[in-house]
C-alpha cells in the first residue's frame, strides 16, 4: 500500500471528503454574505448572529411547540428572515448613501446585542438537539464511515447553493436585482420597486444564515456563541472569493473546507490558522479576490 | 433638639461599630467574584458563582456578629491581563478582601500573583491548572474543588484499570490541555496502559470530525479529550455523529461539569465517565443546597466550580471570624489551614500546607435517558476516591511552603 507524506491514502479520501462537507457551511454562509454585498453593499457583520438565531429557533420550536426538524428547516429561516427584514427597514436603508463602515459597524453592533440577549436567557453552556431519526446511521465507504446527516448537509446546502446562484444569475428576477445594484434609478424608472427588493434580498441573505443555523443545530453546540468564532473564517472565505461575487464565493466555500481538512491531518495546530493565510496571501497576489473584478 | 439626638445616636452607633469591627479594613469584609461572566465558561462559575458566595455569606451568619460583608463580582473575559488588573484595581481602590471563583488557569494564576503581591486572600474554585498548588504556590492561595491531577488520576487509572489500556488524545492546544494531557498519559502509562496518538486542536474548533476520524484510525480503545467547555461538547456530539462509540472505542471526558452534560443531553452523553469533586445529588445537604440555589440561578443547577465558591466563602468567614481581623491575607489564609473545614457540601476536610483542599472525589457515569427522573438526574456515582487519594501527594508538587 502506498503511502503519501506518511498518511494511509485511505485517511487522506476521508480527510477530503469531511472537508467538502465543512465546505459546505462555508459556501452557504458566504453565499448568504456574498448576496447581501452584492446587492445592498452592505458588510452583514450579524451573519455569524443570525446564524445562530436559526439554529435556536429550531431548538425553540422543538421545545416550546414540538416541532420537529423538517418544519425547523422551513420556518426557522422564514422567522429570522423577517427579523431581518424588519433591521433593514428600520435601520440599514438609512445608511445606503453612507461609507460601507457604518454599516459594518451598525449590524456589529447589533450581533453583540443579540448574542448577548441570548446569552442572558439561555446561558453560555448550550442546548441539546438530536440529529432528526431519518438521518441517524451512515453508511460505511470502504475508507470511512460516512454519517447520513453529514451527506445530507453536503447534497442540501450544494442544491441551495446552485438555486440562488441560478436565480441571481440566470433569471429575470435576478437580472432585475444585479441592475438595481447598478443604477437603482433607471430600474425604478421602470416601475420596479427597488427599495422592497433591497429589503426582500436582505431578508433572503439572513435567512440563508439562519438555514445554515438549523443544518449546524444537530452536528453542533447550539449556544450563543456559536456563530462569533465561525464568522470570521467565512468573512475570509468571502474576501477570498471576491466580495459579492456568488460563484466565487460557493467555489471558494468548497474548496477551502478541503484545504482545511487536509490540515487537519498534516499539521493540526494550524487548521484555525491557514484560511487566513491563504486570505492574506491571496490578498497580496489578487486585492479583489480570486473571483472577485477589479473596480 | 431633635437634630443633635439624631447626631448622638449616630456617632454612638459609628463608634460601636468601630468598637465591634476594630480590626476589619474598613469595616466590611469584601468578597470579590472574578470569573468568566459572559463566555464559554459562564454556566460553570460566572454569575451562579457570585450567588453561591452571596448564599454562603447569608447561612454563616457572620452579619448577625456585627461584622458587615458586601460581595461583588466582575468579568475577566478569559484574558489574564483583564483579570490581573481587576484584581489589582479591587485590592488598591475598591478595598477587596478576598478573590475567588476565578476559572481559566492562566487568569487564575496571574490572579495568584497579584493577591500574594498584595497579602491578600485567593480561594480558587474555577480553575484547573495543578501549578496553583504546586510549582506556584503562595501562602495567600487556597485552591479548593478540583484540579488536572485529581481529574487525570480519578478518570484515567479507573479506566485503565476497567481494561481501557491504549488511549489517543484529543488536546486543545493551550497551558490547561497540555497540562491535562500530560498528567492522564503519566498516570495511564503508570498504570501499565499506552498511548498510540494525539492529536492538539485549537481553542474553540467547531468541526472535529477530522481528528476524530485521526483518533478512530487509531484503533485506540479510548479516546481521551483533553479539552473543555464547547470543545468538550462538540467533540462528544460528533462522536456520536460518526458512530466512534458503537464501533468500539471509548470516550473519556477528562474535564466535564453537569452544565456540559446538560448541553449533551442525555441520549449523546449517556455512558461516559467523568471525575468531579462535587455533584448536587450526593445527600440530602447536598439536595438541599441544590433546591436552594437553582431559583437564585436562573433555574440551573450548581456545577461543582459553584459548591466550591460556596464552601470556599463559609471556611473564608470563619477564619474571619475567628481572628476578627480580614487585614492580612497571608494570616487568615494560615488560619483556614489550621481550622479544619466542615461545611454542608464537602463535609469534613482540610487545607494543606500546599494550599490544596482535600476532599473524596467521584468516578461518575452519566445515566441513560431512561434512568434519569427529570432535568439535572445525570449521574451516578461508580466509585468513590477517598481525600487522601484524590490528590496529587504533598511532597511531589515542587511547592517551596511544603518543608520537607
Amino acid at each position: 500500500m502506498f503511502e503519501l507524506l506518511g498518511i494511509p491514502p485511505q485517511a487522506l479520501f476521508g480527510q477530503l471528503l469531511l472537508g467538502l462537507i465543512n465546505g459546505a457551511f462555508y459556501a452557504l454562509l458566504s453565499l448568504g454574505l456574498a448576496v447581501i454585498f452584492g446587492l445592498l453593499n452592505i458588510i452583514n457583520f450579524a451573519h455569524g448572529a443570525q446564524y445562530m438565531m436559526g439554529a435556536f429557533v429550531a431548538w425553540m420550536l422543538l421545545n416550546y411547540l414540538n416541532v420537529g426538524y423538517w418544519w425547523a428547516l422551513l420556518l426557522a429561516p422564514i422567522v429570522v428572515g423577517i427579523t431581518g427584514v424588519i433591521i433593514e427597514r428600520t435601520m440599514l436603508k438609512h445608511l445606503y448613501k453612507l461609507d460601507h463602515l457604518y454599516g459594518l459597524l451598525l449590524t456589529f453592533g447589533l450581533a453583540l446585542i443579540i448574542e448577548g440577549l441570548f446569552r442572558n436567557y439561555y446561558g453560555s453552556s448550550g442546548q441539546p438537539y438530536q440529529i432528526p431519526a431519518e438521518l441517524t446511521g451512515g453508511r460505511n465507504l470502504g475508507f470511512m464511515f460516512l454519517p447520513n446527516y453529514r451527506a445530507w448537509i453536503v447534497v442540501s446546502s450544494l442544491a441551495i447553493c446552485l438555486v440562488t446562484w441560478y436565480v441571481i444569475e440566470r433569471t429575470k428576477l435576478g437580472s432585475y436585482l444585479r441592475a438595481a445594484t447598478e443604477n437603482a434609478t433607471l430600474v425604478r424608472a421602470f416601475g420596479v420597486n427597488v427599495p422592497r427588493m433591497i429589503t426582500l434580498t436582505y431578508g433572503f441573505g439572513v435567512g440563508l444564515a439562519a438555514l445554515a443555523g438549523v443544518l449546524a443545530a444537530p452536528v453542533q453546540n447550539v449556544s450563543p456563541q456559536m456563530g462569533s468564532s465561525l464568522i470570521i473564517i467565512v468573512f475570509a472565505v468571502v474576501v477570498i472569493g471576491g466580495m459579492g461575487s456568488i460563484m466565487g464565493s460557493i467555489l471558494t466555500g468548497f474548496g477551502l473546507g478541503v484545504i482545511e481538512g487536509l490540515t487537519k491531518v498534516f499539521y493540526p495546530e494550524a487548521s484555525n490558522t491557514v484560511i487566513f493565510i491563504i486570505m492574506a496571501i491571496v490578498l497580496l497576489i489578487k486585492p479583489a479576490g480570486l473571483f472577485g473584478r477589479a473596480t | 433638639m431633635k437634630a443633635i439626638r439624631t447626631i448622638g445616636i449616630a456617632a454612638a452607633a459609628t463608634l460601636a461599630a468601630g468598637v465591634a469591627n476594630a480590626q476589619i479594613s474598613d469595616d466590611v469584609v469584601r468578597i470579590g467574584v472574578l470569573s468568566d461572566m459572559s463566555s464559554l465558561y459562564a454556566d460553570i462559575g460566572g454569575p451562579g458563582s457570585v450567588a453561591a458566595a452571596r448564599m454562603a455569606v447569608e447561612d454563616s451568619g457572620i452579619e448577625k456578629n456585627g461584622i458587615k460583608v458586601e460581595v461583588i463580582g466582575a468579568d475577566h473575559q478569559n484574558k489574564p491581563d483583564v483579570g490581573a488588573s481587576v484584581a489589582r484595581q479591587w485590592y488598591d481602590v475598591e478595598k477587596v478582601d478576598v478573590i475567588l471563583d476565578t476559572p481559566n488557569s492562566a487568569v487564575a494564576l496571574a490572579v495568584n500573583q497579584v493577591t500574594r503581591e498584595k497579602n491578600k486572600v485567593f480561594i480558587n474554585s474555577g480553575a484547573a491548572s495543578s501549578d496553583l498548588t504546586g510549582k506556584q504556590c503562595s501562602p495567600n492561595t487556597v485552591h479548593w474543588t478540583y484540579d488536572t491531577w485529581m481529574l487525570a488520576n480519578g478518570t484515567g487509572s479507573a479506566i485503565v484499570k476497567t481494561g481501557g489500556d491504549t488511549w489517543f488524545f484529543l488536546t486543545s492546544d493551550y497551558a490547561f490541555g497540555h497540562a491535562l494531557e500530560r498528567d492522564t498519559e503519566a498516570v495511564v502509562v503508570k498504570n501499565g496502559g499506552k498511548v498510540l496518538g494525539k492529536v492538539r486542536h485549537p481553542l474553540n474548533t467547531q468541526d472535529f470530525s477530522s481528528f476524530l476520524l485521526q483518533a478512530q484510525a487509531s484503533k485506540a480503545k479510548i479516546i481521551g479529550l483533553a479539552n473543555a467547555g464547547g470543545d468538550t461538547i462538540n467533540s462528544i456530539k460528533q462522536a456520536a455523529e460518526f458512530g466512534i462509540v458503537q464501533a468500539g472505542q471509548n470516550l473519556a471526558g477528562l474535564l466535564v461539569f453537569l452544565s456540559d452534560v446538560h448541553s449533551l443531553g442525555l441520549k449523546t452523553a449517556q455512558g461516559l465517565i467523568l471525575t468531579e469533586s462535587w455533584y448536587w445529588d450526593l445527600n440530602d445537604q447536598t439536595r438541599a443546597f441544590a433546591k436552594k440555589f437553582a431559583p437564585k440561578n436562573g433555574g440551573k443547577y450548581p456545577t461543582m466550580v459553584q459548591a466550591g465558591v460556596y464552601a470556599g466563602t463559609l471556611h473564608y468567614l470563619k477564619a474571619v471570624q475567628a481572628l476578627k481581623s480580614d487585614t492580612d491575607g497571608s494570616k487568615v489564609v494560615a488560619k483556614m489551614k489550621e481550622t479544619p473545614t466542615d461545611d454542608p457540601l464537602f463535609g469534613k476536610g482540610t487545607i494543606r500546607q500546599d494550599g490544596r483542599k482535600v476532599h473524596p472525589a467521584y468516578l461518575f457515569e452519566v445515566k441513560k435517558p431512561n434512568e434519569s427522573k427529570g432535568p439535572y438526574d445525570y449521574y451516578k456515582v461508580r466509585a468513590t476516591i477517598p481525600a487522601d487519594q484524590a490528590f496529587r501527594p504533598v511532597d511531589q508538587g515542587q511547592c517551596s511552603l511544603v518543608k520537607g
